[in-house]
């Protein structure tokens, strides 16, 4: 017997859910703006401006497209990204989730990826070329040291399944305050630059030297759905980091507490998402970029090296 | 939602967000990087410089253009995506201004692309060029932004000028004025 009100309440759920980290990050996309702004001693615009951008670029008149592939990789990396948010724990509460989702998830974070480098391949530009080369260049440097330490995390936690790992960091147990993981943290922060694209690993958006790169033939609604892409990539690559260290946003137990859990839970979990982004925020308003090469070298000479050595100490420790 | 209230909403929208493409051809240029920065900060209204043509509303044309040039003007403007606006920044553009008896400078910038605002002056301050950024999004918020409304309706008018302003040999010109005899 198939149960549709559970299932229609479940796709309600995701779109719901779907809408929300939607509309974070677009306040999160003002709100940088804005500390940006005040870094750099200005007024700044206001912090609805996420929203009015996007609706502005959703309203423009004429589309210029490349073919279909060209329409159809905007859709591909919105769509990838909306679905890695849902396969994500958010304040301990997980939509679609499985065995083994952190590998999942580690691959579907890829997908928006391809889906832009589809998008600028088939725009034909020669700055487009450039921008998504230096993007797959800075996803392979910052994907090293990130995963090595996921890695030492699942032999830790000896499990695969990020929700399992959210339920064993509840009541403050976070991986965050056990010193190995604490260095990890830095290192899988340092990586958190690279995939947010902010400075000093802004490379393949580089607007000065390659015309915003991969972007530089979208424009109109095509930019929009790029857009939203970009903003909810924020929120699920630091709810990423704030599962993995921070416990995920759980606080309260749901058992114990019910519905107040969740709302508080979800609290925290912005809280968190926010100050994590905040970090990033800080080391890209006073930063100059990195050239590719730099960046390679930062992430496989420092960041991976003490990556491995948390694997072979996780190892080592596991194994004794 | 009717069409009217969808399309105000539209202007509201694109009014906020004005997102810039600058042709930064002659000594205009200068006056710019204050109004972005911490002085003048035009991000205070939502706009901000855009890397390419594609992504921009606003086209800002600073200072004089040989012929040369123009033809990179009008490539630009055509790329851009409607609804586009372009404002003419300098004496420069309104009348020549001290190259008003230049061999190979286009002395009204009017007749090759559609301006909406005008700022006149040599040079003129930052507190100008916010002023017409303030100006244009009053325009736009009354619907009298209408340019590239009129780029399409006479385009071919707008086509014959360029064409007569790149093709500098005498025998050229008088061909398309030929041209168009024959077509009237």
């Amino acid at each position: 017997m198939v149960d549709y009100v559970k299932i229609t309440l479940d796709i309600v759920t995701m779109l719901v859910m779907t809408a929300l980290g939607f509309a974070i990050g677009m306040l999160f996309n003002g709100i940088a703006r804005k500390i940006t702004a005040r870094i750099h001693n200005r007024v700044g615009p206001p912090i609805y401006q996420g929203y009015i951008d996007v609706l502005k670029l959703f309203t423009k008149k004429t589309n210029i497209s490349h073919g279909w592939i060209f329409d159809f990789a905007a859709l591909f990396s919105v769509a990838g990204i909306a679905l890695a948010f849902l396969f994500l724990p958010v304040a301990g509460f997980s939509l679609l989730s499985g065995e083994g989702d952190l590998f999942l998830i580690l691959y579907l974070l890829a997908i928006p990826a391809l889906g832009f480098a589809l998008g600028a391949g088939a725009s034909g530009n020669p700055n487009a070329a450039v921008g998504i080369m230096r993007a797959l260049m800075s996803m392979l440097a910052y994907e090293l040291p990130l995963v090595m330490v996921i890695i030492a995390m699942m032999v830790h936690y000896d499990t695969t399944s990020l929700a399992v790992i959210v339920q064993k960091q509840a009541n403050f147990h976070w991986a965050l305050f056990i010193p190995v993981f604490f260095i990890g943290a830095l290192v899988a922060d340092m990586a958190l630059q690279g995939m947010l694209m902010e400075k000093p690993f802004d490379i393949p958006i580089a607007p000065h030297e390659i015309a915003s790169g991969p972007m530089v033939e979208f424009g109109g609604k095509h930019l929009g759905a790029l857009m939203l892409y970009k903003m909810m990539g924020i929120v699920v690559e630091t709810t990423l980091f704030v599962d993995l260290f921070l416990g995920g946003g759980v606080v309260l137990s749901v058992t114990h507490y019910g519905w107040i859990a969740y709302i508080v839970n979800f609290l925290v979990w912005f809280a968190l998402i926010f100050f994590v982004f905040f970090i990033a925020l800080l080391i890209n308003a006073v930063f100059p970029r990195f050239r590719i090469e730099q960046a390679l070298k930062f992430y496989w000479k420092y960041d991976a090296l003490v990556a491995l050595l948390i694997l072979i100490w996780i190892f080592a420790g596991v194994n004794v | 939602m009717n069409h009217e209230e969808w399309s105000k909403l539209a202007r509201i929208m694109s009014k906020r967000s004005l997102w810039m493409v600058h042709f930064c051809t002659g000594c205009g240029a200068m006056e710019m990087p204050p109004v972005m920065t911490s002085r003048y900060d035009m991000e205070r209204f939502g706009m901000h410089a855009m890397a390419t043509p594609r992504q921009a509303d606003v086209f800002l044309v600073t200072g004089y253009l040989a012929v040369k040039t123009l033809k990179r003007v009008v490539q630009v403007y055509e790329q851009m995506r409607d609804p586009k606006y372009v404002i003419g920044f300098g004496s420069c553009t309104i009348n020549g201004g001290m190259y008003w008896d230049s061999y190979n400078t286009i002395k009204d910038l009017s007749k090759y692309i559609p301006v909406d605002v005008y700022i006149a002056g040599c040079m003129p301050r930052p507190e100008a060029i916010i002023d017409s950024f303030l100006k244009l999004m009053d325009m736009i918020d009354k619907g009298e932004a209408i340019g590239w409304q009129k780029y399409r309706k006479y385009y071919d008018q707008y086509k014959r000028n360029q064409r007569m302003a790149f093709s500098y040999r005498l025998d050229e010109v008088k061909d398309i004025k030929e041209d168009d005899e024959n077509e009237s």
